[in-house]
């Protein structure tokens, strides 16, 4: 298992090793260690390796992550898993404002909670946090799913399209568009789906759960393109 | 600091505040903040300042006085005895000289200084706040002004990234809000020629047309009005509109509050033996038994507090 020191390694050197990997390398588990807080760490992986990062992380990090499961044993800073686009992040501490951001696929996992826009403007990505999310998550979100075991800050899904939104806890208030909705059979076996994705198995009473969506009365939908979402 | 709204919100000015719990670290609370502060070159190259608070003198009060450069300071320090009618200790660092005064006699001292040296400021008082500002790398202006050696209690500091006002040394941070008290300031108010004008009208002087002076001015307006430094803060809430992360420091800590919607980023991190503030938390990553730290994103519009009881 390749261990990458950054107190040693410039950041610059981890991630040009990282793109120089074939997708199916041999090398598939990795660690990196003292990240101190750089950013950018891990980003724009295009390989089916797992990542470990041992301690605090700044900006971005595992950002445009294609295949690659990535691992955070700390706390994220803002954009972490920006702009995903398959794969896994797993953050063991909290993370920052704006947490896979414009994500359009994958799995955002965080244990701890994540601050301000989580999910904003994402675009098929799937997130669960363990914790609670601050104001104004899933802005502007299109597509995918945001499952918060705990509570949701203001403006929750302020000026939403399609994504799918569940929250186990309270929701401070909703944003413009964004409403309550049925929890169906098929929502459901989503949010059983994920919740099991999101390594939360069994122990959490789905029924708790509320749906959020969108009113439909913002944008121009139509639908006859609901099977683009 | 201020920065314009339509441009990249995540890079702009650092802010860091370390609170020391434990008396053992007071030693090395200069060479910690030196630390902090450098680590945020990169968020604000173009001037810095910090707060530290030290020692005290029974019956006295220290004035931060700032200068042109090659200034005769054993000229001025001659005058300001005579007027003190006492000796006047002193500590010269690169600009800026910190007097030891009579409390008695901070208003005779202040009036020679208006009427003999016009060219000299007074960038802090208190019983023990010194504040030291430059323009410049945050690295080379905290070894300018020697900030490694110095100890004390507890210190904020600030890197600035002008985007909105010239960049001088009247518009580096911490701005002083009172004795003992100060502020920096880390994004852009949107209207801060309003409150300017509306705090002029109460007596309030502003040496810039820096809108993170007029935070500053409109705290010092709010505590003159009777309130506490974390009401003021409170009411700057709704009064003062744009987005900000202030950080005061007090005679005895130093508290933090974020805009409502958090548009500026904030790490704050404690242990047993500190309290610590950083604008990211790689200004936090030398700090003694980090790894074992409680690490946090401060709530928005909330104010927190770390003072000594």
């Amino acid at each position: 298992m390749p261990t990458i020191d950054l107190a040693h390694t410039p950041l610059r050197e981890l991630n040009a090793t990282f793109h120089r990997l074939k997708f199916e390398s041999n090398e598939t588990h990795w660690r990196v260690l003292n990240p101190r807080g750089q950013h950018a760490v891990a980003v724009g992986i295009d390989a089916a390796i797992l990542v470990e990062i041992e301690g605090h992380v700044g900006y971005y990090c595992a950002g445009m992550n294609k295949a690659a499961t990535v691992v955070i044993n700390g706390n994220a800073g803002p954009g972490v898993a920006e702009n995903m686009m398959s794969g896994q992040v797993h953050v063991k501490g909290d993370v920052s404002q704006a947490a896979g951001a414009t994500g359009r696929g994958g799995l955002l996992v965080v244990d701890g909670n994540a601050a301000a826009r989580c999910g904003i403007s994402m675009k098929g990505i799937d997130i669960v946090v363990k914790g609670s999310v601050g104001h104004l998550s899933a802005f502007m979100a299109q597509a995918g799913s945001l499952v918060v075991l705990g509570d949701a800050g203001e403006a929750l899904g302020d000026s939403i399209y399609e994504a799918h939104l569940y929250v186990g806890g309270t929701v401070k208030s909703l944003g413009a568009d964004c409403v309550h909705k049925p929890l169906q059979d098929h929502h459901r076996a989503e949010l059983a789906r994920l919740l099991n994705a999101g390594g939360v198995k069994g122990e959490i009473d789905i029924s708790r759960f509320r749906r959020y969506g969108s009113a439909r009365r913002l944008y121009q939908f139509n639908i006859d393109n609901i099977g683009s979402y | 600091m201020e920065k314009a709204a339509d441009t990249d919100v995540k890079r702009m000015c650092g802010i860091v505040g370390l609170f020391l719990k434990d008396p053992h670290l007071e030693p090395e609370l200069g060479t910690l903040v030196a630390g902090m502060l450098g680590t945020l070159c990169d968020r604000g190259p173009d001037s810095a300042g910090f707060a530290i608070y030290g020692s005290e003198t029974s019956g006295a009060i220290k004035l931060t006085l700032r200068a042109p450069g090659d200034y005769d300071f054993d000229c001025l320090t001659k005058q300001l005895e005579t007027t003190a009618r006492a000796s006047v200790p002193r500590v010269v660092r690169h600009t800026h000289m910190v007097v030891t005064l009579p409390l008695t006699r901070e208003t005779a001292i202040r009036v020679t200084l208006v009427e003999l040296a016009p060219e000299v400021s007074v960038v802090g008082a208190g019983r023990r706040m010194e504040i030291f500002k430059e323009i410049g790398r945050p690295d080379l202006v905290a070894s300018r002004f020697g900030l490694p050696g110095m100890t004390g209690t507890h210190a904020i500091g600030h890197t600035r990234m002008a985007t909105e006002s010239a960049v001088t040394t009247n518009g580096a941070h911490p701005f002083t809000t009172g004795p003992d008290q100060c502020l920096v300031h880390n994004g852009s108010l949107s209207n801060h020629n309003a409150v300017r004008r509306e705090l002029t009208r109460h007596g309030i002087a502003f040496q810039t047309e820096n809108d993170s002076e007029v935070a500053a001015g409109y705290l010092t307006w709010k505590m003159r009005e009777g309130l506490s430094l974390d009401r003021a803060l409170e009411a700057s809430l709704a009064a003062l509109d744009g987005f900000y992360t202030f950080v005061v420091g007090t005679e005895s800590g130093f508290g933090v509050l974020r805009d409502p919607i958090a548009c500026k980023p904030a790490v704050m991190a404690e242990t047993e033996r500190w309290a610590a503030f950083g604008t990211e938390y790689r200004a936090l990553v030398d700090l003694p038994g980090i790894d074992a730290a409680r690490v946090w994103e401060p709530e928005p519009a909330t104010v927190y507090f770390r003072e000594r009881q």
